[in-house]
């Protein structure tokens, strides 16, 4: 068991998380920025570049923002669990996520229950009169009732924390850097309008190629970049989610309990792939969680995460050891 | 520009500042207040929920007669106090920690009875309590939360000085009482609490 961390408490591990992912924005708009400014400056297009990016990327986005919830619920075969008169199996799951709407004053989200063996749960939804959660089947069987309300608390947590609307707002800017990345590569090399070869016909030779050399170089390291803070904000989000979670539950043991039992099972989630995984509670593609560390990675691992939820227990005269 | 112009945009534009802190000062409370009546309704859903649970134990339970008939009392007493309204809250709190006891002993008898334990319509009604007593719980959290986030906005700069101009003035905390906080191994042949002289409850501020 790795040693536990500094005694901390959530209010204060909140506004870091909360610190670390507009940092990690202003990064990425910063890439933008240097992006387009390099490329507009080596094209002559100026800003204009960059605007059209942006507006096409949120424009691409803008169908997920409003549909996308009922996308991922469709395409994992999610059934809703009705509020009136819910079958008995469900009432139990209705009661608990109705306990986390009543700590967090969100309103109750949609419940929807996915038919497969594997545990785990995800939430989706613009803002929090438009969300839902779903969970699996095998979550309900494997987690007992304070697990399964460190789950809820921890998906009830990214609808309260928007932290939907947030991952689309890292992903036009980085959509946009990708745009603008693929335009400026394919002009320069299959032949831009009134550029012919790439000869400099504006004159002011040697600083344009500088420019030109330097808007190139970004446009190929740029959208690295960008994914790679995309992922570091879904990571972000990630732990902000947990410890929100024990902002509502008062309770750091129960969702360590969850994320150890979720860790530990070996069933493979059917319905999920690389474009729904970061919206899992714990990743569901297996390989990728069992990765050490790895900045490729769209949620923290688990070990790491369960400390930090050691480190909150003393502010609730839980004792650390007793967790993971 | 000439001075005058200057002086109506300043103007405007603190007139604006102050309309919007206030805004959110007066949203705050009022979440303050909702939080406080969701308590409310939580503890009136437990109210309406023991007949059912007694009714379904009845039948199994013949010796437990008195036992059942208390929780009964400890209900009866929690509705009437409730009826009080703000005046009567923290003998409101008194009674509701005597009925959580009474109940946490009723549950523990059924332990003793195998046949109500796998009872379905014993559980189902169980997880109702159980949910019930989560519900109470987090509404308070709750509650303390929002007021927690309304008195921090009357307190720091720059809302104080709106805060103070209108007349803002902090909420308490819910919050029981160290006499009450230990709930009570309740004997289920004492008597529920009588109608006592009621201590300062949180009071509705302006």
């Amino acid at each position: 068991m790795t040693a536990s961390p500094a005694p901390t408490t959530f209010f204060r591990e909140i506004a870091r998380n909360r610190r670390n992912s507009w940092i990690l924005i202003f990064v990425v708009a910063l890439v933008l920025g240097a992006l387009g400014g390099a490329i507009g400056g080596a094209t002559g297009y100026g800003w204009g570049g960059v605007v059209l990016a942006l507006v096409v990327a949120f424009f691409m986005s803008i169908g997920s923002y409003f549909a996308g919830d009922r996308l991922v619920l469709l395409s994992s075969g999610a059934k809703e669990v009705p509020m009136q008169a819910p079958p008995e199996q469900y009432k139990q799951l209705l009661n608990v996520v109705t306990e986390m709407s009543i700590a967090s004053g969100l309103p109750m989200p949609k419940v929807y229950v996915i038919n497969d063996s594997a545990p785990n749960a995800f939430a989706t939804g613009r803002d929090p009169k438009h969300a839902s959660v779903a969970v699996t089947s095998g979550l309900l069987e494997k987690m007992d009732r304070e697990e399964l309300q460190g789950v809820l608390a921890h998906e009830l947590s990214h609808v309260g924390n928007y932290d939907i609307r947030f991952a689309l707002l890292v992903g036009v800017l980085v959509g946009s850097i990708a745009l603008l990345a693929d335009w400026f590569l394919r002009f320069t090399f299959w032949g831009g309008g009134r550029r012919g070869n790439g000869d400099n016909d504006r004159g002011g030779g040697g600083a344009a190629a500088i420019l030109f050399l330097i808007a190139l170089v970004l446009a190929v390291v740029a959208p690295l970049i960008g994914r790679l803070v995309q992922l570091a904000v879904s990571r972000s989000r990630e732990s902000l989610a947990d410890v929100s979670a024990v902002e509502l539950t008062r309770n750091p043991t129960g969702l360590a309990r969850a994320l150890r039992t979720i860790a530990d099972d070996p069933e493979v989630l059917e319905v999920a792939n690389r474009a729904t995984q970061h919206l899992y509670i714990v990743n569901p593609i297996k390989s990728f969680e069992n990765r050490a560390k790895s900045m490729w990675d769209t949620h923290p691992p688990i070990a790491e995460r369960i400390a930090v939820l050691r480190g909150l227990a003393g502010q609730f005269g839980q004792d650390p050891g007793q967790i993971g | 520009m000439e001075p005058i112009w200057i002086v109506l945009i300043v103007i405007v534009v603190l007139v604006a500042f102050v309309i919007f802190i206030y805004n959110g000062l007066i949203q705050r409370r009022n979440v303050v207040d909702e939080a406080w009546n969701q308590i409310s309704v939580q503890l009136k859903r437990r109210h309406d929920l023991i007949p059912n649970l007694v009714n379904a134990v009845k039948g199994y339970m013949d010796f437990e007669q008195e036992t059942l008939t208390k929780v009964i009392e400890a209900r009866g007493a929690a509705v009437s106090a409730s009826q009080a309204g703000a005046a009567g809250a923290a003998q409101s709190a008194q009674a509701e920690n005597f009925l959580t006891g009474a109940l946490r002993q009723l549950f523990a008898l059924v332990e003793n009875y195998p046949d109500l334990k796998a009872n379905q319509n014993v559980l189902s009604l169980q997880e109702e309590l159980t949910t019930t007593e989560n519900q109470i719980g987090f509404a308070r959290q709750h509650y303390n939360s929002t007021v927690r986030d309304f008195n921090t906005s009357i307190q720091t700069f720059p809302s104080v000085v709106i805060a103070g101009m209108f007349g803002f003035r902090a909420r308490d905390y819910f919050q029981i009482e160290e006499a009450d906080a230990a709930v009570p191994t309740v004997n289920l042949r004492d008597e529920p609490p009588q109608a006592a002289p009621p201590a300062a409850p949180p009071q509705a501020q302006a």
